[in-house]
């Protein structure tokens, strides 16, 4: 065709956009519901996953994740001030996303600058603890904090002694994929069990190595670093120190050994 | 479709066949390496791959070719981009809601197809000088080519690194009590590579023709 006009070209650049951003815009919305109910459920999953009450990547169907959470996890709401447990009974912790509660000033609290760089924390979050016969065997926190490229979301379980971590898993971040990404690796998480997280003072002490740690015999404290990851590495250290310390869930810790948080 | 010479004329049915084989867009092309180093370690995560890819690039074509005409040379790689972004933006969101898993799993590379030069190449080579069915056609044909080779790859990875095909165990690795020591290279991206390479010079081994001249 001959040259055409720059207003000619103007208006089809227009045009093309238009219709782009129409079809793409009309996806999103037709399929937000679809995803959402996807998020929540891959989140109920990876709680149980952490638990060891289904196989890591298991595809239970979602009456099951269900079944499975109504029968063995119990949420405790906790008030992040206070540190104590909140009896609030219409509290649905399944559609609760504490991530965007503490986005809105109201409903979070203010933090101090951490390495973890969690920017608010929401004024209460949801700790799932595993029922075995009338009391908890073990206590699963949300943790979350920034790695090399994003935002790293995940649940730490611990033992009823509430120092022996059972296990690590993420559910959400965009680390690299084959380096930072490999926080999601099998072999790698299998190192976390058994290890302790506070020292005799009660400061944590569980970080992420260079190289590779040892057993749990000889390095209790001490994870394996991810090679090719040393940013991502930290800031697994980063959160597990912030999220079990003081401006975590160290008093409500604290609180459950004690006896007073019920 | 040789059966059914009446259906595809003989440019339709070369715009499929060909990027097969003769025209590979990895083996030939060395076009989109890159998703076919890091999706093939899993049977599964390659064929969601080859799937997204192989719409993505018929649709574009397609899409490409019906404007051809219309579109201002001046912005046509502009206008192109546009229309694989949004399709590409859509499988995304489209994976995203049905199978959730395993989205996660190709995490970046699903957005990465906007980069992939197969389906740029091709909207720029083909689309924009053939008509609307070659152009969908040579799409479809591509992406096969394109599946064709990262599915042997995956195949290969899945079966020696991990003793497995499509998740399920074939050879019993040794730490699980079996008799198989997994292939750590084929977990990384190298494997990929030595595959690809062995693979590309297998092809130009029975197809001379292929070598560059020198």
């Amino acid at each position: 065709m001959s040259q055409p006009t720059t207003s000619y070209t103007v208006m089809f650049a227009a045009g093309v956009c238009l219709i782009c951003s129409l079809f793409v815009s009309g996806a999103a919305v037709a399929l937000k519901d679809k995803q959402d109910a996807n998020k929540v459920l891959d989140k109920q999953k990876k709680v149980l996953a952490v638990a060891g009450l289904i196989e890591e990547g298991a595809s239970p169907s979602a009456s099951e994740v269900d079944a499975i959470f109504a029968e063995k996890i119990s949420a405790q709401v906790v008030d992040m001030k206070t540190k104590q447990v909140v009896n609030d009974p219409s509290f649905d912790f399944k559609t609760y996303d504490a991530v965007k509660a503490s986005k809105d000033p109201a409903t979070s609290l203010e933090v101090a600058p951490n390495k973890a760089k969690v920017g608010r924390l929401p004024a209460r979050h949801v700790v799932y603890c595993v029922k075995d016969g009338g009391a908890c065997s073990q206590y699963i926190f949300p943790v979350e904090g920034k790695g090399l490229w994003s935002t790293m979301y995940g649940f730490l379980s611990l033992e009823k002694d509430l120092n022996t971590v059972r296990g690590i898993t993420f559910y959400a971040h965009g680390e690299t994929p084959g380096l930072g990404g490999e926080i999601d690796n099998a072999g790698w998480k299998a190192l976390w069990p058994g290890r302790k997280v506070y020292k005799n003072d009660g400061s944590v002490a569980l970080k992420v190595v260079k190289g590779q740690a040892g057993d749990v015999k000889t390095a209790p404290h001490n994870i394996d670093g991810l090679s090719g990851a040393t940013l991502t590495s930290n800031g697994v250290t980063y959160l597990v120190d912030f999220w079990l310390g003081p401006d975590g869930f160290k008093g409500y810790i604290d609180n459950l050994k004690s006896g007073s948080a019920g | 479709m040789s059966a059914q010479p009446g259906i595809l004329s003989k440019q339709q049915r070369e715009a499929l066949i060909d990027p097969l084989v003769n025209n590979n867009p990895i083996a030939l092309q060395i076009l989109g390496i890159c998703s076919a180093l890091a999706v093939t370690t899993k049977m599964e995560t390659a064929l969601v791959m080859s799937l997204g890819l192989t719409v993505v690039t018929a649709f574009s074509n397609l899409v490409i070719s019906l404007m051809r005409n219309y579109i201002p040379a001046s912005i046509r790689i502009v206008v192109q981009l546009t229309v694989i972004a949004s399709l590409v933006i859509v499988t995304d969101q489209i994976l995203k809601a049905f199978v959730f898993d395993v989205s996660k799993q190709l995490s970046v590379f699903v957005g990465l197809i906007i980069t992939n030069c197969i389906v740029m190449g091709r909207a720029e080579a083909y689309a924009m000088a053939n008509p609307p069915g070659a152009s969908f056609l040579d799409g479809i044909g591509n992406g096969l080519g394109y599946s064709l080779v990262l599915i042997s790859v995956a195949f290969i990875r899945e079966l020696l690194g991990s003793g497995k095909l499509l998740g399920v165990s074939i050879l019993k690795l040794t730490t699980e009590g079996g008799w198989y020591t997994s292939n750590g290279l084929m977990l990384l991206a190298p494997g990929a590579f030595f595959l690809i390479g062995t693979i590309i010079w297998a092809l130009r081994t029975w197809k001379p023709n292929q070598i560059e001249a020198e």
